[in-house]
């Protein structure tokens, strides 16, 4: 049994604890150790988005985080989006713009779409565009999606 | 992914020691958007991952115009393209730094992990290159210096000897009239790995006409990122003219020897090596003539 190591760290505003092996990614470590199960795993190597969360204000892969790098940083997920009582503007948007089908890449592109408007409020297409260009989507055809994110900017 | 220890090394000299005590063993975190996919996929067999993250060294970002620019090895790419002097000075660098993978990346992905990883088709090198960056390296012996056109040695292997790492890289400050470019062929508009890659830094007199000096560096078309000598000091002392971008995108093809895979074929990418020399050096001129 490898070694765990003790991390201690803050998840959509809560003081969160817990133990991993240094190979268990953030992205593991979030589904299989947090129950957080919102971010996906797509490709598993940085090329899809999927598993997208803020970490320390700045978008990252958590599939290419480690758990053990996480120790005092703020990690924010698409568990912590919505307000107990209302859904996130950019999630509103996303559902009154159909801009998702099967879902699986969604919670990446919320949370990267929350990145760019916490970095960049009023964003050009071509700027939601290429922001989101890490992130796949195999139903939409990204139109809605990039529709969806002005939308939310406008509204917010 | 194959179990690892993990050190979070908090000075040189820690990440210096485990380094040199655990050689092939060890491999240095910084971003981690190289390594873990390697570790992950087993293409890289690592038992202690030292993430440098935490010292000091590693994170400095200072640019003045008498010093330079010095770069902490693991400053990531969204600090490079978010400073504005940086953008000023080292145009070329922030091209690349601004198309290693999307935005998740470069929160992450550094300009220092970029070079260690020395793939032929690195975006960052060409930049370093062109722009003259030193790499600074601390090791058992202590620090010392290596131009970066001498630190990749071939695919992912590097100048480093066991026990060293890159700590920073230093910048000089370009004079005046002076501007610089990078821009690669991919087939599509982001997210995807150079074809062919060229950077172009030049200097221009103080009329704006000629040539006083050109440095041309080119990606995945060798083993290593090549820096394009030859082509490079034919541009010296020339008048500004399509002749004379004609003759350096020749003599940059000629040393070419690329590889046919997936990405292009050989043939490909001598041409494209043409097109892109061309295209760096006027998109450095242009930068010179818009300042």
């Amino acid at each position: 049994m490898a070694r765990k190591t003790h991390v201690q760290t803050q998840i959509n505003g809560d003081s969160v604890e817990f133990l991993c092996e240094a190979r268990q990614s953030l992205l593991e470590v979030l589904r299989d150790e947090l129950q957080l199960t919102g971010a996906k795993e797509g490709c598993n190597n940085g090329n899809c988005g999927a598993c997208s969360v803020i970490l320390d204000g700045r978008l990252v892969n958590s599939c290419l985080v480690l758990g053990v790098e996480t120790g005092g940083k703020v990690v924010e997920t698409v568990e912590g989006l919505a307000a107990p009582d209302r859904l996130h503007p950019i999630q509103d948007a996303f559902l009154e713009n159909a801009a998702l089908q099967c879902g699986i890449c969604t919670p990446g592109f919320l949370m990267s779409a929350k990145a760019l408007l916490d970095n960049n409020p009023n964003p050009t297409e071509p700027e939601v565009r290429y922001w989101l260009a890490g992130n796949l989507c195999r139903c939409t055809g990204y139109d809605k999606i990039v529709r969806a994110v002005l939308d939310a900017a406008a509204a917010m | 992914m194959q179990a690892f220890e993990y050190v979070a090394a908090q000075t040189v000299p820690e990440a210096v020691a485990v380094l040199k005590e655990k050689g092939q063993q060890a491999r240095v975190l910084a971003g981690g958007t190289d390594l873990i996919v390697q570790v992950r996929e087993a293409k890289r067999d690592v038992d202690w991952m030292v993430d440098i993250k935490a010292i000091p060294e590693v994170n400095v970002l200072t640019h003045d115009s008498q010093n330079g620019l010095r770069l902490g090895a693991a400053v990531p790419c969204y600090q490079i393209y978010g400073t504005e002097s940086i953008c000023e000075s080292f145009p070329a660098l922030v091209d690349a730094t601004k198309i290693i993978g999307g935005t998740a990346i470069q929160g992450r992905a550094c300009v220092g992990g970029n070079l260690c990883n020395a793939s032929p088709a690195a975006d960052c090198i060409p930049p370093l290159i062109v722009l003259n960056a030193i790499c600074v390296i601390a090791g058992p012996g202590g620090e010392k210096e290596l131009p970066v056109g001498a630190f990749c040695t071939g695919p992912g292997q590097t100048a480093l000897e066991r026990g060293e790492m890159l700590v920073a890289l230093k910048i000089p400050q370009p004079s005046s009239h002076s501007s610089s470019y990078y821009l690669r062929f991919i087939p599509r508009n982001e997210m995807d790995i150079a074809v062919v890659g060229a950077g172009a830094a030049v200097t221009l007199d103080a009329a704006q006409e000629t040539i006083v000096s050109a440095r041309i560096a080119l990606a995945a078309v060798a083993p290593t990122p090549l820096f394009a000598e030859e082509a490079s000091a034919l541009l010296a002392g020339r008048e500004i003219s399509d002749a004379a971008i004609d003759e350096a995108a020749a003599a940059a093809q000629a040393i070419a020897r690329p590889i046919s895979d997936m990405r292009g074929t050989a043939e490909q990418r001598t041409h494209l090596v043409g097109v892109l020399t061309r295209r760096a050096l006027k998109g450095a001129i242009q930068r010179v003539l818009d300042a």
